[in-house]
């Protein structure tokens, strides 16, 4: 990442319609744009839904990043978050002949645990901030994980 | 009422006070043309290709103001729209297209015709519907006129399968729209709006930089108040010619890649640039770091993300510049018309230096004469339309334009083949004016099977061909930029144009003097029918003054100077 470019998240709240999702990501590939990540769900009780996108670009492209979002049609809100409160989820295979109670006693240092047993493989799953999800991927390595899924971030503003 | 989906369509296009729709029919979209046969609410064109109808129709939402609406259907019909529907998307022209699509069921198996046609024209239109369910029809269209011409306007795609137009279900147009995401903020700020003007009471040599976002907002006339009533110069993009008129002591001229000479002195000496619905395009701006660099800037859009888009806003306000011009208008007399006299001068030394003009060949026409003698000729009686190319930058250098939605071009795109069928959708839309098209060789074979549409449905557009035997203005770049070598832009091989335009029942001239020019002019207004007016001009011509591609604006090659005539 270059100097001038700066890590962003944006939620976008949207109408829950066929096709809304491809809206935005339209958008953002025809403009050039860069997500790092995206989630997307339902929000309760609601027609509509709520995006999580964690993006990256300079001062003047964020700012563009949520006047494109806000022009479309389906989008009720976008909030460029300063001050939030983030979390990510991943979850990671491990080969059942590795030191089950080292990987656990990591996983809790993570606000996770082991959460499936199998014949041949454990599942493990952590929920932290992201940039400490990276720490937690980094240290697990010597444990040879099979399959590692991430979520994406989600976000709410404090 | 329960009406089947097609007969909905009919229903809402009367509604919605549609006179006109411009299409062309095919298997998913029948069951609306069997409505269309059995109506007389509204007159159907049968343009000779999609593409043609989409301009037709984006030709008549620009000279009447009102939404524009084509009608085509699903797969190449589609597809062959796309750019038209581009077209109005970058000039932000409002228009309702209405696409036939195969039956729900066929959705996604690879059909006979079916293509996703809301997956194409999501990046090319403001928004766009795939109706599943007849019952929702009437709320589609009914946001979709809405949407199309609020806000900043643009074009509105609907898609419909074909069983959804043969559902029977209940219809009422007389519904009230619930759009929540959508509310256009059209009201300026007040307390920026003062701000704005004591900006502008404090400023030494501020500048109206006029956009084609006037003409959307019908504010013209509002505009030409406000320049009279602050005396401050003016310089209008392509997309505002006729905002003001040609005469008018304060406008500058045309900025940008082939603006004036003063035009573009003016923009980079103002230390106060006031826009008023421009989007500050590359061809307007040249180099952006030394655009207007020593003013601050004022802009005025109905689009929040064109403001500090690509120049930095230090007075933004959103809103319909036709309210904000209005309430600028209101505290005008804040401003002391003459405390720019000298601003005025220095810009008038500019003109008089570099006044834009051409050279008179003894051989060949000159494109420019040609266009200045339409002018002199027809002048206001006359609605332009062109091509892309350098017949269209000389147009909007050289005609007299001097009322709005007058001058109608494809800006933004800049689609070749544009003009011919936008000047038919012109003239359905303003029938007392004659329809000129200005083009080129190359252009004009881009949609002339256009002259059918012409004679079928009687619209007498006249095309005036300024033939150079070239692609103008790729053939003008590979001169100046690429060594003069010419590539692929040597069009010596040439349909005969008169012959042509006679084949469809048209009227054709070829002419190579100016008497024979005026006499073919004449009889082309007389005859009423639609014509070619070929004429051959010099071969060599290039559009002068130019900033060349990502220069800055005050760095223009300029007309060798020579004998010159005047523009």
């Amino acid at each position: 990442m270059d100097e001038n470019k700066q890590r962003r998240v944006v939620s976008v709240i949207v109408v829950n319609e066929a096709s809304v999702l491809s809206r935005i990501t339209n958008l953002f590939s025809g403009r050039g744009y860069n997500i790092t990540s995206l989630t997307v769900a339902p929000i309760p009780d609601s027609k509509y839904s709520r995006l999580t996108i964690v993006t990256s670009g300079s001062v003047r492209v964020i700012e563009q990043i949520t006047k494109q979002l806000h022009k479309l049609i389906p989008v009720l809100r976008v909030y460029e978050h300063a001050d939030l409160v983030e979390k990510e989820m991943a979850m990671v295979k491990f080969p059942i002949s590795e030191n089950l109670s080292d990987i656990n006693t990591l996983c809790e240092a993570y606000n996770g645990k082991i959460v499936n047993v199998g014949e041949n493989v454990i599942i493990a799953m952590v929920a932290d901030e992201p940039k400490r999800v990276e720490h937690f991927l980094g240290a697990i390595k010597r444990y040879n994980p099979k399959e590692i899924v991430r979520s994406g971030a989600v976000a709410l503003e404090r | 009422m329960q009406i089947n989906g097609a007969r909905m369509v009919i229903e809402a296009l009367i509604a919605e006070g549609v006179d006109t729709v411009f299409g062309y029919p095919g298997g998913a979209i029948m069951n609306v043309y069997d409505e269309i046969y059995k109506q007389d609410g509204f007159i159907h064109i049968l343009n000779r290709h999609e593409q043609a109808s989409i301009h037709a129709a984006e030709g008549y939402s620009k000279a009447s103001g009102k939404v524009g609406v084509a009608m085509i259907t699903s797969g190449p019909g589609f597809t062959n729209a796309v750019t038209g529907l581009a077209d109005a998307y970058m000039d932000s022209i409002p228009l309702v297209v209405i696409s036939g699509q195969v039956p729900m069921s066929l959705i996604g198996t690879d059909g006979f015709q079916e293509i996703d046609a809301i997956g194409i024209s999501r990046p090319c239109t403001k928004h766009n519907y795939l109706v599943t369910d007849a019952s929702d029809l009437a709320r589609v269209l009914k946001e979709a006129f809405y949407i199309a011409s609020s806000g900043r306007p643009g074009p509105v795609h609907v898609d419909i399968p074909k069983d959804v137009t043969a559902q029977i279900a209940e219809f009422n147009y007389d519904i009230k729209l619930n759009l929540e995401t959508y509310k256009p903020h059209t009201k300026g700020n007040p307390r920026q709006i003062k701000k704005v003007m004591e900006a502008i009471a404090k400023a030494k040599r501020p500048l109206f930089y006029l956009g084609g976002g006037i003409i959307n907002a019908n504010a013209a006339y509002e505009v030409r108040d406000l320049v009279h009533k602050t005396a401050i110069p003016a310089v209008e993009t392509f997309m505002a010619r006729g905002v003001l008129s040609f005469d008018d002591n304060l406008l500058i001229g045309m900025l940008g890649m082939h603006g004036s000479y003063a035009a573009n002195m003016a923009m980079s000496e103002t230390d106060l640039v006031i826009g008023l619905g421009v989007r500050f395009d590359d061809r307007v701006t040249g180099k952006l770091s030394e655009f207007a660099k020593n003013a601050d800037v004022i802009h005025v859009d109905i689009d929040p993300a064109s403001i500090s888009k690509l120049v930095n806003a230090d007075y933004p306000i959103v809103g319909d510049v036709k309210n904000v011009v209005n309430d600028m208008l209101g505290q005008v007399s804040k401003i002391d018309a003459d405390s720019y006299e000298t601003w005025r001068n220095t810009i008038n030394n500019f003109a008089q230096l570099h006044p834009l003009a051409y050279h008179e060949d003894s051989e060949r026409l000159k494109p420019q004469w040609v266009i200045e003698r339409v002018g002199q000729t027809l002048g206001d009686n006359a609605n332009i339309s062109t091509d892309v190319g350098q017949h269209q930058m000389w147009t909007a250098q050289f005609y007299p334009f001097s009322r709005p939605r007058q001058f109608i071009s494809s800006g933004g795109l800049g689609t070749m083949g544009f003009g011919f069928p936008a000047a038919l959708g012109v003239k359905v839309a303003s029938p007392d004016k004659t329809s000129i098209n200005f083009t080129g060789d190359g252009s004009i074979l881009m949609n002339c099977q256009e002259l059918m549409t012409a004679v079928e449905a009687k619209i007498p557009v006249i095309n005036i061909i300024l033939n150079n035997n070239f692609l103008g203005m790729v053939r003008q770049w590979q001169t100046l930029f690429y060594d003069k070598r010419h590539s692929e832009t040597d069009l010596s091989v040439q349909p005969d144009f008169v012959k042509l335009a006679e084949a469809f029942g048209g009227v054709g001239y070829r002419v190579t003097t100016k008497e024979e020019f005026d006499a073919a002019l004449k009889d082309a207004v007389e005859k009423n029918i639609v014509a070619f007016i070929e004429v051959i001009v010099h071969r060599m011509e290039n559009v002068m003054p130019m900033v060349p591609a990502g220069g800055s604006l005050f760095n223009m090659m300029l007309l060798e100077k020579k004998e010159t005539k005047n523009g």
